[in-house]
C-alpha cells in the first residue's frame, strides 16, 4: 500500500465524516480533524525519508499508465511543501478549538478546513496540469468561504473581493489550460513538457506563461494583484489567516508557478534571462510597496496581510535569480515565511480572542498579561526580520548568496534594506500591542492555543539552528529537483519507480 | 392554500414518479448510455425540488430537510472515496477498477463504475437539493 494517495484521501475522508460526526458527539470534529492534520505531519515526514532514496515516487492513480491516466509526482520540492502544508494546518487546528467557541456551525468550518488542506496537497502532489486546476478550485472555494465564516457585512464583502479575484485567476489558468491542450494534445505535466520542447519558443509559448503567471500572482497575492489580501486575511478567523497567509498562497501561486517554469516550460537563466528579470522585478515590487503600506496600518492582521504580500516578494525574487543559491533561498523562505507568519496571526488570534479587537490603538500592554503570546510574536516576528539564528536568517541569507553569485550586488544590498521595512512595521505592532502601560486586565491564552504557538516557536528555532540538516536533506534536494528541469519528464516517464 | 393551484398539483403528482424513475434510470445505465451519477442526481434532485415548489413547505419541515439532505451528501461523497480506498486496501492501487468488469454494454459490467456514479448522484442530488433548500432560506430572512 502506497503512502501517495493518503496525502489527498484522508482528509477528503475527514472532511465528509465531520458532518455526520457532529451530529453525534461535537468536540469528536475537532479530535479528529487535529489527529488527521497530524498524521498528514508523519506521513510527510515518511515522504521525506522516502526523497532521499529515490528521486521521483511516481503514482499511477487507478493504474493507468501516464500519459493516458493522472499520475501523481511526489519529489524532493513536493516533499518540502506538504511538510509545511501539514505543520500550518495542524497548528491551526489545534489552535481552533477555543478560538471557534464564539462562533456557530463549527462543523462547516472543519470540513472547510479539511478541503482545503485536501486541495493543497493535491496540488502539490499532482503530475497533472487539469488535475491541478480541479484541486486548486476545491482549496479556493473552501478558502472563499472560509473568509466569509464570521458573515458580517465585512467578511463578506472580503469574501466576495477574494472570490472575484481568486476566480478570474482560476479561469485565466483553465484558459491557459484549454490553449496548451489544443496545441499539444495532453494534460500530463511531463508529456507537456516533451511538447513543449518540440514547439520551441514561439508567441504561443510566451502567451501561455504569461497568462499563468498572471492567474499565479493573483493566486498568490503579489502586488499589482494584490487587493484581494489585505481585506481577506483581517476579515478570516485566526487560524484561516494564518493558514491562507502561511501557505495556500504559496500552493496556490509560488509552487504551481515554480513547477510550471522549471520542469515544465524548461526555463532556465542562462537561456532566458528576460524572463527571470521580470520575476525579480514583480518580487521587489511587492517587497517595496506592500512594505511601505504596511508601515501605515493600524489594525494588527492588516499590517500582518501587507507584511505577507511583500514578503512573498522575496521568495519571488529567489526563483528569479534562478541559480541553485537562489532556489533554495526562495524554499527556504516558503518555510520561514510559513512558519513565521502563520505564527504571526496565530499571535493576533490570541489576542483578538483576549480583547476582543484587533485595533493597534486600543491594545496596549500585553504583553505582561500574555506571555506566551507576546514571546510567540517576538520570536516570530524575528525570524522574519532575519535575525540568526533563526530559520528566516538562513532563508534571506541564501537568496542574497545566490544574487551575490549571479552577479546582482545591487539586488543583495536592495533585499537587505527592504528588510529592514520588516522590522519597522513589525516593531510598531510589538510596540503599542506588547509594550507599554496597561491600561485593564484582560483573559489569558487558553492552553490549546498557546501550544500550537509554542510548536511553531519550536520549529523556528530548531531548523534555525539545525539548518545545515534542513539544507542536505529537505531544502537542498528540493531545489536539485527543480533545477532539474525538463528532466523531470523523464524521471516521470521512466517507470521504475512505480507505486512506491 | 400553501402551494401553486391544484392543477400544478396534479400534474406534479403524476410527473415526480415518472422523473424519479427517469433519473435513478440515468444513474444506474451511466456507464451504457450518456448520462450518468451528475445528471441522474440532478434530475433525482429536480423530482424533489418540483414537489416542494408545487407543494411548499413550512420552515420547520424545510430545516429538517436541509439536515438529512447535508447528512446525504456527506455519505455520498464518503462512498465515493471509500471505493476508491477499497480499491487502495484490496487491490494495492487508488482508484484501481478491482472489480470484475463482466461482458461491455451488460447492465452489471464496468467493474466500480457503476457504483462510483451512484455515488455521485448522492452527493450531487443531496447537494443541489440543499442548494435549492438554503436559497429558499432567503425568504425567511427577509422576513426576519
Amino acid at each position: 500500500m502506497s503512502f501517495i494517495p493518503l496525502f489527498f484521501a484522508l482528509p477528503l475522508i475527514t472532511a465528509f465524516l465531520i458532518p455526520i460526526l457532529g451530529k453525534i458527539f461535537k468536540p469528536l470534529i475537532w479530535i479528529v480533524s487535529t489527529l488527521v492534520s497530524f498524521v498528514l505531519f508523519i506521513i510527510s515526514l515518511y515522504g521525506i525519508a522516502v526523497t532521499q532514496e529515490i528521486p521521483m515516487v511516481v503514482y499511477k492513480m487507478g493504474n493507468w499508465p501516464p500519459p493516458l491516466g493522472i499520475v501523481m509526482a511526489f519529489d524532493s520540492f513536493s516533499a518540502v511543501t506538504v511538510f509545511v502544508i501539514s505543520i500550518i494546518s495542524f497548528t491551526s487546528c489545534l489552535f481552533s478549538y477555543r478560538f471557534l467557541s464564539r462562533y456557530t456551525g463549527q462543523w462547516k468550518f472543519y470540513t472547510l478546513l479539511m478541503l482545503v488542506i485536501a486541495g493543497m496537497m493535491g496540488i502539490s502532489i499532482t503530475g497533472d496540469l487539469f488535475n491541478m486546476f480541479v484541486f486548486l478550485e476545491i482549496a479556493a472555494i473552501a478558502s472563499y468561504a472560509l473568509v466569509a465564516f464570521g458573515i458580517d457585512a465585512k467578511e463578506l464583502e472580503a469574501a466576495f473581493k477574494y472570490m472575484v479575484m481568486g476566480e478570474i485567476g482560476g479561469l485565466t489558468f483553465l484558459l491557459s489550460i484549454a490553449l496548451l491542450y489544443a496545441k499539444t494534445s495532453t494534460l500530463n505535466l511531463a508529456d507537456i513538457s516533451y511538447s513543449l520542447q518540440v514547439v520551441g519558443h514561439t508567441p504561443f509559448f510566451w502567451m501561455i506563461l504569461g497568462m499563468m503567471l498572471f492567474a499565479f500572482s493573483i493566486k498568490a497575492g503579489l502586488v499589482p494583484f494584490h487587493s484581494w489580501v489585505p481585506d481577506a486575511y483581517p476579515a478570516a478567523p485566526a487560524p484561516i489567516s494564518s493558514l491562507l497567509a502561511g501557505i495556500c498562497t504559496k500552493v496556490f501561486g509560488i509552487y504551481t508557478m515554480a513547477r510550471i517554469i522549471f520542469n515544465v516550460f524548461g526555463l532556465t537563466r542562462a537561456h532566458d534571462p528576460m524572463f527571470f528579470n521580470i520575476l525579480i522585478g514583480m518580487g521587489l515590487l511587492s517587497i517595496a510597496f506592500a512594505g511601505l503600506t504596511a508601515l501605515n496600518q493600524t489594525d494588527y492582521k492588516r499590517l500582518l496581510a501587507f507584511s505577507s504580500i511583500s514578503q512573498v516578494g522575496y521568495i519571488l525574487i529567489g526563483f528569479g535569480i534562478g541559480n541553485f543559491y537562489g532556489i533554495v533561498g526562495a524554499i527556504f523562505y516558503i518555510l520561514a515565511h510559513g512558519f513565521a507568519k502563520g505564527l504571526l496571526f496565530l499571535t493576533s488570534g490570541s489576542v483578538v480572542y483576549a480583547t476582543s479587537t484587533s485595533d493597534l490603538k486600543k491594545l496596549a500592554g500585553l504583553g505582561e498579561r500574555m506571555p506566551t503570546t507576546a514571546w510567540s510574536f517576538r520570536f516570530g516576528g524575528l525570524s522574519l526580520v532575519g535575525i540568526p539564528p533563526l530559520v528566516g536568517f538562513f532563508a534571506k541569507l541564501f537568496i542574497i548568496l545566490g544574487a551575490i553569485k549571479a552577479g546582482f550586488l545591487w539586488l543583495a544590498v536592495l533585499a537587505i534594506l527592504l528588510s529592514i521595512l520588516t522590522l519597522a512595521y513589525l516593531l510598531k505592532i510589538e510596540n503599542s500591542v506588547f509594550m507599554k502601560k496597561r491600561k485593564s486586565d484582560t483573559k489569558r491564552a487558553p492552553f490549546t492555543m498557546r501550544i500550537g504557538m509554542v510548536f511553531l516557536v519550536v520549529l523556528i528555532v530548531i531548523i534555525g539552528i539545525g539548518f545545515q540538516p534542513v539544507m542536505d536533506f529537505i531544502v537542498g534536494p528540493a531545489a536539485h529537483a527543480l533545477l532539474r528541469g525538463v528532466e523531470y519528464a523523464n524521471l516521470v516517464f521512466s517507470h521504475v519507480l512505480v507505486n512506491f | 392554500m400553501r402551494g401553486m393551484s391544484l392543477i400544478v398539483k396534479t400534474i406534479t403528482n403524476i410527473t415526480v414518479g415518472f422523473m424519479f424513475i427517469y433519473g435513478l434510470y440515468i444513474i444506474l445505465h451511466g456507464h451504457l448510455t450518456p448520462g450518468g451519477g451528475f445528471a441522474g442526481g440532478v434530475i433525482v434532485a429536480g423530482a424533489f425540488v418540483l414537489k416542494i415548489l408545487a407543494f411548499g413547505s413550512e420552515r420547520s419541515a424545510e430545516k429538517k430537510s436541509a439536515t438529512r439532505a447535508s447528512i446525504f451528501e456527506s455519505i455520498g461523497g464518503l462512498l465515493f472515496i471509500g471505493i476508491a480506498m477499497s480499491a487502495l486496501l484490496v487491490a494495492g492501487t487508488f482508484f484501481l477498477n478491482f472489480l470484475p468488469k463482466g461482458t461491455p454494454f451488460h447492465l452489471l459490467s464496468a467493474g466500480i463504475i457503476p457504483f462510483c456514479n451512484i455515488a455521485i448522484s448522492i452527493k450531487v442530488g443531496a447537494g443541489l437539493f440543499s442548494i435549492f433548500l438554503a436559497l429558499g432560506a432567503m425568504k425567511y430572512i427577509m422576513e426576519d
